[in-house]
């Protein structure tokens, strides 16, 4: 039940990400969640988007360099507590989190993490496990 | 004194003429004797030992270059059994462009004799304390000035190169009083010393800096901090090392030891020698060496060589400072640079050959970035990973170059291209 994430290069100097964001938006692409990696020179901007199959058409058009990456995405009540909960399973398990990003649909009241993990299968089985709900694309999609 | 070896350096022009043209004659016979490679390409020009009587004959032999260094490696060049050598130098830079030179001891002597020469006009004597923060090791910098140095009878201080805090400790402790080292290291020193406020504990009179390319500006600049005259050296590995040519108290060229060295210009286009004064590509020939003596070796360096009187008294020609080169190789903090040498790294890594080189100079130290435009392949959603493989480029370019580039990833189609073809080197340093 992994959804796809779409990695961007993005360098490093002025106007680069409103750029490739721009790019996107005028394709009607609607991003539900995103998060950036930077460091000294370049950075990396991973996007969950609500059509990835045509975004990935519009970055290529656009020559940039991107991937798709497979995610795991849970939903967790947004209360103090349970994002820990979730992370303290995996590692309970010995599963490492590469990285991770939240963010919050206002009206169900629920958030939503993203997890990279090496395998995804079983992460998602340790979740479960432990009662943490695992989001399918669909369900992200259309938030 | 301000001379080493008063009757050569100056000698009236008849003699040194005869003395120039004798020793090419001797020598162009013992490399045709004993050097097969060079053999050849005299053989295919049409020229025998016995066409060359005197310095007038020169443009009949053959040129060699870089190429024919690489072609000839390690041995190819060599004049005298190997059991007669005693040394070798080398430059930086691996596989294809690196310099292995051979010597003798009679070629250490005369190559020390020419940095001797070049300490005597900085006003150097068994008095002084030198100072020596060129690089020790294959380098030919701290060897040559360190020979040098012991011929004059001065005190050397072997220090080579790094630990600047040590360096001014020692300076100022054991009262150093000519500084050999590149002009950018010099500037960086006259910066530490005025910094630490230490000026006054420091003993320097003269400095002597070579090894890159510098301006009148950096010069005035470095003499004023320090409160030394500056005095600029000449040289390749190839040829010997430092002390090819040096500078004497009027600072307006440095004087070529020509009596082991023969200088010409030519059109690097055509080949043709070019008269005094006219501004061309300066070829060597080495007239004195046993072990590793080139003939016509085009050193890329586009200079003037000109015969007018000096003040200082020498008869010895004098060649401008070098004013760009008629290769694409760069001259960085010191260490020469091909841009083939990094298009080789970056397509040994897996890296598109899609790259920038930019130098610029800030505060008198060369900087050097490497941009290299950013692949599907080399991309990964994960930071770490692509960190690694930076690291791991950075890596190959300091092993094959020698210096350390920055190495920066830019997005695809950003490096900036004129008619289709891409413009791999910005120098925009103003030297």
């Amino acid at each position: 039940m992994a959804i796809d994430q779409i990695s961007i290069f993005v360098e490093n100097s002025p106007g680069r990400l409103a750029e490739v964001t721009q790019t996107l938006g005028a394709a009607g692409i609607d991003l539900r969640a995103m998060s950036i990696a930077d460091t000294m020179d370049f950075g990396i901007l991973r996007l969950i988007v609500n059509e990835p199959a045509r975004a990935l058409e519009v970055l290529k058009a656009a020559q940039c360099v991107f991937s798709v990456t497979p995610v795991l995405a849970v939903s967790v009540a947004d209360k103090p507590g349970n994002l820990a909960r979730a992370l303290s399973a995996l590692a309970a398990e010995g599963v490492s989190v590469e990285y991770a990003y939240a963010f919050i649909a206002r009206q169900r009241g629920n958030a939503y993490v993203i997890f990279r993990v090496e395998d995804n299968e079983r992460a998602q089985a340790i979740l479960e496990k432990n009662g943490i709900q695992v989001v399918n694309s669909d369900e992200l999609y259309a938030l | 004194m301000k001379y080493y070896q008063r009757e050569i350096e100056c000698a009236p022009r008849d003699t040194l003429r005869a003395l120039q043209s004798e020793r090419l004659a001797r020598t162009v016979r013992h490399v045709y004797q004993n050097v097969a490679y060079y053999r050849d390409l005299m053989d295919k020009k049409g020229v025998g030992p016995d066409d060359i009587r005197s310095v007038d004959d020169l443009p009949k032999l053959p040129f060699l270059t870089k190429d024919d260094l690489r072609d000839a490696y390690p041995y190819g060049l060599l004049a005298v059994p190997l059991h007669d050598c005693v040394r070798i130098q080398s430059t930086s830079g691996t596989t294809g462009r690196r310099v292995v030179a051979f010597y003798t001891q009679d070629d250490i002597d005369l190559w020390e004799e020419c940095c001797a020469r070049a300490i005597a006009a900085a006003g150097g004597t068994k008095d002084d304390v030198v100072h020596v923060c060129y690089g020790y090791g294959l380098f030919t910098g701290g060897p040559g000035l360190n020979g040098g140095s012991h011929k004059v009878g001065a005190l050397t201080l072997p220090m080579s190169s790094g630990n600047t805090d040590r360096q001014v400790q020692f300076m100022c402790d054991l009262g150093s009083t000519i500084l050999c080292c590149t002009p950018s290291y010099a500037a960086y020193l006259a910066e530490t010393i005025v910094g630490q406020g230490r000026r006054d504990e420091i003993k320097l009179k003269a400095g002597i800096f070579g090894a890159e390319a510098w301006s009148e500006e950096m010069r005035r600049d470095i003499e004023k901090k320090l409160g030394i005259r500056a005095y600029d050296i000449y040289g390749l590995t190839e040829i010997s090392g430092p002390g090819v040519s040096f500078e004497c108290e009027e600072q307006t060229g440095m004087h070529i030891n020509e009596d082991h060295f023969l200088a010409e210009i030519i059109d690097p286009d055509t080949g043709e020698t070019l008269p005094d004064g006219a501004k061309g590509e300066l070829v060597f020939s080495c007239i004195s060496k046993k072990a590793f003596p080139l003939l016509r070796y085009r050193t890329r360096d586009i200079c003037v060589l000109s015969r007018e009187t000096c003040s200082c008294g020498r008869t010895l020609i004098k060649m401008s400072k070098p004013m760009g080169r008629s290769d694409d190789m760069l001259i960085i903090r010191g260490v020469n640079v091909f841009p083939s040498q990094i298009e080789t790294v970056l397509l040994g890594a897996g890296f598109p050959s899609n790259y920038q080189i930019i130098v610029d100079r800030v505060n008198y130290t060369d900087t050097f970035e490497v941009q290299v435009e950013m692949t599907p392949e080399m991309f990964s959603d994960k930071v770490k990973q692509i960190a690694t493989r930076e690291e791991d480029l950075l890596a190959s370019l300091r092993a094959m170059l020698g210096i350390s580039p920055k190495v920066t990833l830019v997005a695809p189609r950003t490096i900036a291209r004129s008619e289709g073809k891409a413009v791999r080197v910005i120098d925009r340093r103003k030297i």
